[in-house]
């Protein structure tokens, strides 16, 4: 039946949607960390090139199943989250943005040196075990964690330190245990997505995760609405698609896409979808239809 | 050999400052980080290279040509891609300049091709012996153009009125413009002031290293913006302290022999002086409003 499904459908649309699902997992880990809890991160590619390396070296060279080294990536990336964020989180705003940009920086070197990575040249072989039921099946599981965790008591604590650190810090709120918690997480679901990402293309090279990577994540999340669910997944798709579509105009395309950056921010500053609460929409929606429903029956009668 | 490879670091890091100022500057007074600078280092050391091959000019005239243009674009990128976006959430310019880094990274490629294209012998190759010191005439150059820029720039912004006017808004936007300065012509006079300074410095860089290629501005703009942090961004004297200190760092970083991770010491001097003085060296701590 799997097969079934993935041998009619073309090879090039089934890669773009595994990358699609993929890419909005590790932009809802990174709206967590910025959109949520208001914490600037440049480097959450290098969360998600330890996740892969791990992920993919567990499966090589320890033969471990694939969702045993998925889970062991996600925790690698998370333990390092929580290394990064204890002391960085202390500084605030750009500054911390500029230290997690120091640490991408820092990871992608370590990587292009180590023997085990195999360096620069890459690491190539890895089995192909990620498939779309996978990844849609973990970008499922992701956005359901993500709901539970924005509307709990720690997500609304994360929305306060957002709002004003200080103001937060005065209602009794831990805020360097909770900017860690909320950097870990991110960094924990960043790892997973790696993990997806190196058993899809069984390839992975340090220069995939530069910091233009993390920008990439980034502009994802800005764009679809810091802290906003559905804004950051519709703000992952618009830019994972238009890229591709843009294919047929070839080298100018990413030109374009730069334009797109500037034009959608100049438009919409605060996102497609930032300041937009979905749920209030589609209840507006609802009662006005019921209103109109009973209008009728009234009207009929 | 220390004295050696100190003047050599020095090289590097005058280059580094030159680039880093930019930040520092457009941070100063509007807060952005200015992602899209290291693509206008990029296309100044472009337009030197088209200046001395194809107008046949020599070295300084295709420095200045290159500080036109890069001054032209700096002040066009931002009147289009930043000066909309001033008033709303401090992430949306951020977004709006890595797009004007993209463009101009992609169209510099589309133009020349992603190899990178030899930078033409303009100087001719001759050491100079200070003591135990070797000096190449390229040294020399990129030395003294830089020194005579920085010192320019300083007495801009403490004698001329509008680089009072540069610090007065840098101190606080919203007062100085209640004091009758037209902020936007100082923030357009910033962008070109930076500009020139990223050109000059592209043109020296691509000198130096004989080479230039679309996606020079990328690694070289993280490590200026690097230098400006570690000096404190928003002050002046800062990035020109961070930027010869980063440079001496990795060229002592390679002579100690880690070559390869030559590319980390910026960053993790950065990450470690971030700890123990949170807005870098020369920066004024940050007050926080309750």
């Amino acid at each position: 039946m799997l097969d079934m499904f993935t041998q009619n459908i073309n090879p090039y649309y089934l890669q773009v949607a595994n990358l699609l699902g993929i890419y909005i997992i590790l932009a809802l880990g990174l709206n967590l960390i910025t959109g949520v809890t208001g914490q600037l991160s440049f480097g959450h590619a290098a969360f998600m090139s330890i996740g892969a390396y791990t992920a993919a070296l567990l499966t090589l060279k320890m033969h471990l199943p694939f969702a045993l080294s998925l889970l062991a990536g996600g925790c690698v990336a998370c333990i390092w989250g929580v290394l990064i964020g204890f002391p960085t989180l202390r500084l605030t705003g750009d500054y911390l943005g500029i230290a997690t940009l120091g640490f991408g920086e820092i990871v992608l070197v370590v990587f292009t040196n180590l023997q085990i990575t195999g360096g620069a040249i890459g690491l190539a072989g890895i089995p192909r075990y990620t498939n779309v039921f996978v990844v849609y099946l973990l970008v499922a599981i992701t956005v359901y964690c993500m709901y539970r965790i924005q509307y709990s008591r720690f997500g609304r604590a994360l929305l306060a330190i957002r709002e004003d650190e200080i103001a937060a810090a005065a209602m009794g709120i831990n805020t360097t245990i909770y900017k860690v918690q909320a950097f870990a997480i991110g960094a924990f679901f960043a790892g997973l997505a790696g993990g997806l990402y190196a058993h899809l293309l069984q390839y992975l090279n340090p220069n995939d995760f530069g910091f233009a990577r993390s920008f990439e994540i980034l502009n994802f999340v800005v764009l679809g609405g810091l802290g906003s669910i559905p804004g950051t997944i519709l703000g992952t798709v618009v830019l994972t698609l238009a890229p591709e579509f843009l294919r047929f105009i070839a080298e100018y395309r990413m030109m374009i896409y730069g334009l797109l950056l500037v034009v959608m921010m100049i438009f919409r500053p605060n996102g497609l979808l930032g300041g937009v609460d979905l749920s209030r929409v589609i209840k507006r929606y609802r009662s006005k239809r019921l209103e109109r429903a009973s209008a009728r029956s009234i009207s009929s009668s | 050999m220390f004295w050696q490879q100190l003047i050599n670091g020095l090289t590097l890091g005058a280059t580094y400052a030159l680039i880093a100022l930019g930040y520092t500057m457009v941070y100063g007074i509007i807060q952005l980080i200015n992602f899209a600078h290291g693509e206008i280092f990029m296309v100044g050391a472009f337009v030197g290279v088209l200046a001395i091959t194809i107008l046949k000019v020599n070295i300084f005239v295709a420095m200045f040509l290159a500080m036109l243009v890069c001054m032209a674009l700096g002040v066009t990128a931002e009147r289009i891609a930043y000066r909309p976006l001033r008033r709303s959430d401090r992430l949306a310019p951020l977004i709006s300049a890595i797009g004007v880094s993209i463009f101009l990274q992609t169209l510099m490629t589309v133009i020349f091709g992603p190899q990178p294209q030899a930078f033409p012998q303009v100087v001719e190759d001759a050491l100079y012996k200070l003591g135990p010191v070797q000096v190449s005439r390229v040294q020399i150059i990129i030395l003294v153009v830089a020194s005579f820029l920085m010192v320019g720039l300083h007495l801009i912004v403490k004698y001329v009125k509008i680089g009072k006017a540069m610090r007065a808004a840098s101190e606080d936007y919203d007062t100085a413009a209640l004091m009758g300065i037209n902020v936007n012509r100082v923030i357009s006079f910033t962008f070109a002031l930076g500009s020139l300074l990223a050109a000059a410095g592209g043109v020296l860089v691509g000198m130096y290293f004989n080479s230039v290629f679309p996606l020079m501005g990328v690694q070289a703009g993280l490590k200026a913006f690097c230098a400006a942090v570690l000096g404190g961004i928003g002050s002046i004297p800062g990035a020109m302290l961070g930027g010869i200190f980063l440079g001496i760092a990795e060229v002592l970083g390679i002579a100690a022999g880690y070559g390869d991770y030559k590319d980390a010491v910026a960053f993790t001097l950065l990450i470690l002086v971030l700890l123990f003085r949170p807005t870098g060296l020369l920066g004024r701590p940050v007050q926080r409003k309750v």
